[in-house]
């Protein structure tokens, strides 16, 4: 089952599994980053679970499909998506940042079965994107590879040799995806180092650029399509998100962008996304085997 | 062959390739042995950013057009790029000075590439002081350093033409990643063809016992010079070429400090964590002799000539003979 053409309601009802892992796993790791990843949770679902050929029982299919994070920091969604979609145990989440797991803080190679390429230095992963894509072409390959950015990390030079490079290769097998939430560690990313306008940026790099609503299940999906459809040019998401999105206080405030949610936080956040703390933990906890996570019983 | 096996007897005449050895491009090893790979090797592909000619990666591009990336003026992205090719099952090499290699692009190789642990094979171009007229900016002496203490890396200063082509052949063979230094003027061609080469396995071109020269680079050749020198004077000199800084191949040189008691390290790079540390930690790690380092002592280079900027920055073989003189001294005081 490499690709799993999941429906948008099923996909958005997937979404939220993501962002509750998300919550919970902060909650017992007490370390990590909030709101990217709830930011990135619903593009990174349609990636997972509707838009990408992987196979999580096959990781050296020479034909999937390749991703990477060049935010790094966005573990909790990245290994929630893993979980999900069967690279290895839901319960493994548990251990999220222990010395015990496998888990690192930013996403290791030697450390997590499935992570293609370690990260967590920023501005380094959409020239590995790159060498991946010009590497599928060599070789002949239908694969695609997608890489995600952040937008504070569009202050990074090199992400700007790598769009160089990309559109002069016309690596038109490469789609980036930035999630846009306006906010950075230290601030409001136009108020720490500005990057507007982003759109014409990337434009002017000779890139396709694709304006979307980050939250906008259909809209993601759609998205995703017309950058396969594009021909002879990379294509670029801008997808336009909310830090910290799905939880009322943590929604467009950077304060969130590096810090977990304590105890009382996290069960607040979960009642406000349908379940509870200890319910969903106990999920995490009774998945142990590597497969594509089911739903959850349903309550009331 | 080098014509370097030791002479028979003390009163020998030195080798000829001493007095007048050929002189050769380690550049051109480098280029050679991608070409060589290029036909051996399908999966190997080549990128250099912007320094096609002066890297010598010009030879593979013109045989092989279709397995060279052309990256401009942007290292730190090509180590990123080369990660990926990497990550698809490519055997990357890229070519660059080795000032940009080691330093600018540190973060990306110690993130990307050493902590995935990729087999990107990196050519540190115009290494050393002996680059000549370019000045300090082009002039690398830190690479050894920097590289060193990066876990996963393997770190190769070949000493010559041949023993760069077969370091550039070997690398392609280990599945992990390799930095190969070399330089930009002609120096002392001193291995052959048919010189065994192994990443890790240091190689002694002299015997002696009186006191070990390990050099690395166009020092091996101003060593061997050096222990010609010293021979004249009634002291026998091994010389090891140490071309592999890491792994080091520890065992030559607890070997060297237990059989001669003393050691001396020459390498064209700055004091601080090149091979004369690295020679140091083993050294105090297991037998402990009296050593002298000849290195570029914390300074950066200036523009000149080569011969007259290594002799400027203490390390034409003179100096080694002196930081010989001074190490037996202090061997005899013990």
């Amino acid at each position: 089952m490499p690709r799993l053409d999941m429906t948008v309601p099923e996909l958005s009802e997937r979404a939220l599994y993501v962002r509750r892992d998300i919550v919970a796993l902060l909650a017992r790791s007490q370390s990590g980053h909030s709101g990217g990843p709830l930011s990135s949770a619903d593009f990174g679902t349609v990636l997972f679970f509707r838009e990408m050929n992987v196979n999580p029982a096959r990781l050296d299919d020479p034909a999937r499909d390749l991703w990477h994070f060049s935010i790094g920091h966005v573990t909790p969604v990245i290994y929630s998506l893993m979980g999900e979609r069967g690279y290895f145990p839901l319960t493994d989440l548990l251990q999220f940042r222990q010395f015990s797991g496998h888990l690192q803080g930013h996403p290791s190679k030697h450390d997590t079965r499935g992570i293609e390429v370690s990260s967590g230095s920023l501005g380094q992963g959409l020239s590995v994107a790159c060498g991946m894509a010009l590497g599928a072409r060599m070789d002949g390959l239908p694969r695609r590879v997608y890489c995600v950015m952040g937008d504070g990390e569009q202050q990074e030079g090199q992400i700007w040799e790598a769009a160089m490079f990309a559109a002069h290769y016309k690596l038109d097998n490469l789609c980036a995806v930035i999630d846009y939430n306006r906010k950075q560690i230290d601030g409001d990313v136009q108020d720490v180092m500005g990057i507007a306008p982003l759109a014409d940026k990337w434009r002017s790099f000779n890139w396709h650029v694709i304006d979307v609503d980050g939250h906008d299940i259909g809209a993601i999906v759609s998205a995703f399509e017309e950058a396969r459809a594009t021909k002879g040019k990379p294509s670029v998401l801008l997808a336009r998100t909310v830090m910290g999105k799905g939880v009322s206080f943590m929604e467009d405030d950077y304060k969130w962008h590096g810090v977990p949610p304590s105890r009382d936080q996290a069960e607040q956040a979960l009642r406000e996304m349908g379940t509870s703390l200890e319910e969903w933990t106990a999920r995490l906890e009774s998945h142990t085997e590597p497969k594509v996570a089911p739903g959850p019983r349903r309550v009331s | 062959m080098s014509g370097l096996t030791p002479p028979a007897a003390p009163a020998a005449p030195a080798a000829p390739s001493l007095a007048k050895p050929e002189m050769k491009r380690t550049r051109e090893g480098f280029g050679h042995g991608l070409v060589d790979l290029g036909q051996s090797r399908p999966e190997v592909v080549v990128l250099v950013g912007d320094l096609s000619g002066s890297t010598n990666v010009s030879f593979f591009a013109e045989k092989f057009p279709d397995r060279f990336i052309q990256v401009g003026v942007a290292e730190q992205n090509m180590m990123c790029v080369a990660a990926g090719l990497a990550a698809v099952g490519k055997i990357p090499f890229l070519a660059t000075y080795g000032a940009f290699a080691s330093c600018r692009s540190a973060d990306q190789i110690r993130v990307t590439v050493a902590y995935t642990d990729l087999p990107v094979k990196i050519g540190g171009a115009h290494g050393g002081i002996s680059v000549g007229p370019d000045g300090a900016t082009h002039q690398a002496m830190e690479e050894i350093s920097i590289i060193r203490s990066i876990p996963n890396m393997k770190m190769i200063v070949p000493c010559d033409y041949w023993e760069t082509r077969k370091a550039t052949v070997a690398a392609a063979d280990d599945p992990h990643p390799n930095y190969i230094r070399f330089g930009r003027e002609p120096v002392p061609v001193v291995t052959g063809a048919d010189t065994p080469f192994a990443i890790g396995k240091a190689n002694q071109l002299r015997d002696g016992t009186d006191v070990a020269i390990i050099a690395c680079g166009v020092m091996v050749y101003e060593a061997l010079v050096a222990a010609q020198e010293l021979e004249s004077r009634g002291i026998g000199a091994r010389v090891i070429n140490m071309h592999t800084l890491k792994p080091l191949d520890v065992a030559a040189i607890q070997r060297a400090a237990r059989e001669c008691g003393a050691i001396v390290t020459a390498e064209e790079h700055q004091i601080h964590g090149g091979l004369g540390g690295a020679v140091a930690e083993a050294v105090v790690q297991s037998a402990p002799v009296p050593m002298e380092l000849v290195a570029v002592q914390d300074r950066f280079g200036r523009s000149g000539k080569q011969e007259e900027l290594m002799a400027a920055f203490g390390i034409k073989a003179p100096d080694v003979v002196r930081a010989v003189e001074r190490v037996l001294a202090r061997k005899r005081a013990r």
